[in-house]
């Protein structure tokens, strides 16, 4: 067991800098996932954690030492790879057992190790297997049982499960998840998707590329609990990376009295919890945030507060159990949410939808910021 | 349209063969000379004036009586034994240190990065233009003159690894690189060392191209005529090609010896192909696309 420490860490490959001052940490027994678009640097982070990666600047601690300078083979980590890594020669006891094996631990410990994790895992049946007779999830099991068979302090997951269907991706989602909480180990895992990161993450660090084209002070957006990122995004890039559809951001004005909110054709109440910040920049320029669930049809919802908006239909996208409505609003287009067992709109068609007052977002348009 | 096809077939199998008799013929002739229990390059005596029979008899490669005479005599009356002793040593030599140095700098040049990486791939490769010949003057200041290992096993091992080398290194190389470096790095964390993911990783995995490259070494030294002949001066460190060239050098000319000791001499090469094949196939385009 053992809590994961950046401070202010940092990585270049030469001219390049890809990760900027990092500090944050992850608690003794977490489950944190680390979650962004391609070439955030989010597996060079995990990397760099796993001891595959050095580190340019800052320092990087596991339990009470830096480990910037140690060996990954004395960090006490185990690491499930996207390929899953397995040694294609070997079986699948072989492959399990060749860290205890390299450590030199006695057979008849090892054997019981091994038979520990492959019940853990339902591999028992399996021992004798070479990895190319295995279906893509048991082999993602066989590299589930190397990680744990050696009881590290921390679990480094890359994305492990994007080589699988979508089914069986759900499946191995929970059982992770299961097991994690069962072993209680240090975990971090790396992802793109946000839905792995909602169902799995105790905690969610989101991450952005951090380079010319994005100039930022640093490559963490947003650490928090699941809810947390939902409901109270600390900046723009972060509520539109987290919840599907994406987040509705239209620009907006603050009313001379501070109080009210122009867009999209109407003049809405600013919610209490921007009070405050709002009345700081009476008349001036902001950003607006809502959610696709908090625009819904008039008949449909009974919010305390809303603001109609009459709009063009663009796409009706039917989901089954919901329906999500794309609409026009002068140039803007906009996410909202219908019942799909309802009478739904057709393209063309003009349509007024409802927003819920108290769940928008204000952010700041030049440093995308949520207003405090 | 049936018809036509037939006959197109009929035509190309006439040509196949013909062109494969004409490949096979000397190696017929060769496998005839051996049988025949004769030391004579011609296989029949023709008559003062032959006929067109006798003539057409003349060049079929079938022996006049059947023997395996060549054979016992070139062991038991010739020092064909310890020729072939010595081409199996030194062989053997070669591989297994050509193969071993061929295998730590593939590995080196497919896993790090170190100035003079591509410099070195690409001495390798300009290593291989220059025809052999051409280094038999160096080579032999080198290993005759300077490092007095003339007349030695050692010498002429040392000089075939060194020419098999390059081939095997830039084989081996890109057959490491088909290797995903995720495996080493997962050994890695698991608690192995490099040597150790060297020797129980990476080797096992690259058993085809272990084969090839091993193949390969010794037949360049099984084969191999020219540095034998000069630098092995005493007779009983002939190497087998070498001694075949005996037997039919200067004043002797025993064909029928020549023939016998060329088809055992080609027996093993044989017999590894056929052992290797299938990784020969999959051994020679895996180092080519991933």
């Amino acid at each position: 067991m053992a809590s994961i420490r950046f401070d202010r860490i940092g990585k270049s490959f030469g001219e390049t800098e890809i990760i900027k001052n990092l500090d944050f940490s992850v608690n003794d027994g977490e489950f944190m996932v680390f979650v962004g678009p391609s070439g955030c640097g989010k597996s060079t982070v995990l990397r760099m954690i796993a001891g595959l990666e050095t580190i340019s600047t800052g320092e990087l601690w596991i339990g009470d030492r830096v480990v910037n300078d140690v060996h990954p083979k004395d960090r006490d980590i185990a690491m499930v790879f996207q390929s899953y890594a397995l040694y294609p020669h070997m079986s699948v006891y072989d492959n399990i057992a060749f860290g205890l094996k390299i450590r030199k631990l006695p057979d008849a410990d090892i054997r019981k190790r091994v038979q520990d994790a492959a019940d853990l895992l339902g591999l028992d049946k399996l021992l004798d297997r070479k990895p190319k007779a295995l279906s893509g999830g048991q082999r993602q099991r066989v590299a589930l049982g190397r990680a744990i068979v050696r009881n590290p302090s921390v679990f480094l997951f890359d994305e492990p499960l994007s080589n699988l269907d979508a089914e069986l991706r759900v499946q191995m989602r929970a059982e992770i998840s299961k097991l994690q909480r069962r072993l209680n180990t240090t975990t971090v895992y790396v992802t793109h998707d946000q839905v792995e990161a909602m169902t799995m993450g105790q905690r969610i660090a989101v991450l952005s590329a951090c380079d010319k084209a994005h100039p930022r002070d640093t490559n963490l957006m947003q650490c928090g609990s699941p809810m947390d990122l939902y409901d109270r995004p600390d900046n723009i890039f972060v509520a539109r990376f987290i919840g599907t559809p994406n987040m509705n951001i239209v620009h907006a004005r603050l009313g001379d009295d501070g109080a009210t909110l122009s867009s999209l054709g109407g003049s809405m109440p600013v919610s209490a919890q921007f009070k405050e910040a709002a009345q700081a920049r009476r008349g001036q320029e902001v950003m607006l945030g809502i959610r696709p669930e908090h625009i819904g049809a008039p008949h449909e919802v009974d919010w305390p507060q809303i603001q109609a908006v009459q709009g063009q239909v663009e796409m009706v996208e039917l989901l089954g159990h919901e329906a999500i409505l794309h609409f026009r609003v002068g140039e803007q287009i906009m996410v909202g949410r219908l019942h799909s067992h309802g009478r739904l709109p057709s393209p063309g068609d003009t349509v007024t939808m409802h927003l819920k007052c108290e769940a928008i977002h204000l952010f700041d348009p030049v440093t995308e910021l949520r207003l405090r | 349209m049936a018809n036509m096809k037939t006959r197109n077939h009929i035509w190309l199998h006439l040509g196949l063969i013909s062109f494969t008799l004409l490949a096979i013929y000397p190696v017929l002739w060769v496998l005839a000379l051996s049988f025949s229990g004769q030391q004579s390059v011609g296989l029949i005596d023709l008559p003062q004036d032959p006929s067109f029979l006798e003539r057409l008899r003349a060049i079929l490669p079938v022996p006049e009586h059947w023997s395996v005479k060549n054979y016992t005599e070139v062991w038991t009356e010739q020092q064909f034994g310890r020729w072939l002793w010595n081409s199996v040593v030194i062989s053997l030599m070669t591989t297994l240190l050509g193969v071993f140095l061929a295998c730590t700098a593939a590995y080196a040049f497919s896993r790090f990065r170190f100035p003079g990486r591509n410099t070195g791939m690409l001495m390798f490769l300009v290593s291989q233009m220059f025809p052999g010949t051409l280094m038999l003057i160096p080579l032999f200041i080198i290993i005759v003159k300077q490092l007095e290992l003339g007349n030695t096993y050692l010498g002429l091992v040392i000089v075939y690894a060194t020419t098999s080398i390059p081939f095997c290194v830039w084989m081996l190389k890109g057959y490491f690189d088909t290797i995903p470096y995720d495996i080493e790095e997962s050994a890695l964390i698991d608690g192995a060392s490099r040597l150790t993911i060297f020797w129980r990783i990476i080797l096992p995995l690259a058993k085809p191209a272990i084969a090839i490259t091993a193949l390969f070494s010794f037949m360049t030294a099984w084969n191999e005529f020219i540095l034998a002949s000069v630098f092995m001066e005493s007779e009983a460190n002939y190497t087998a090609p070498v001694g075949l060239r005996f037997f039919v050098g200067g004043f002797s000319s025993q064909w029928g010896y020549f023939a016998a000791g060329s088809v055992i001499v080609s027996l093993p090469v044989v017999a590894l192909f056929l052992q290797l094949q299938k990784y020969l196939i999959s051994g020679l385009t895996a180092g080519s696309v991933k």
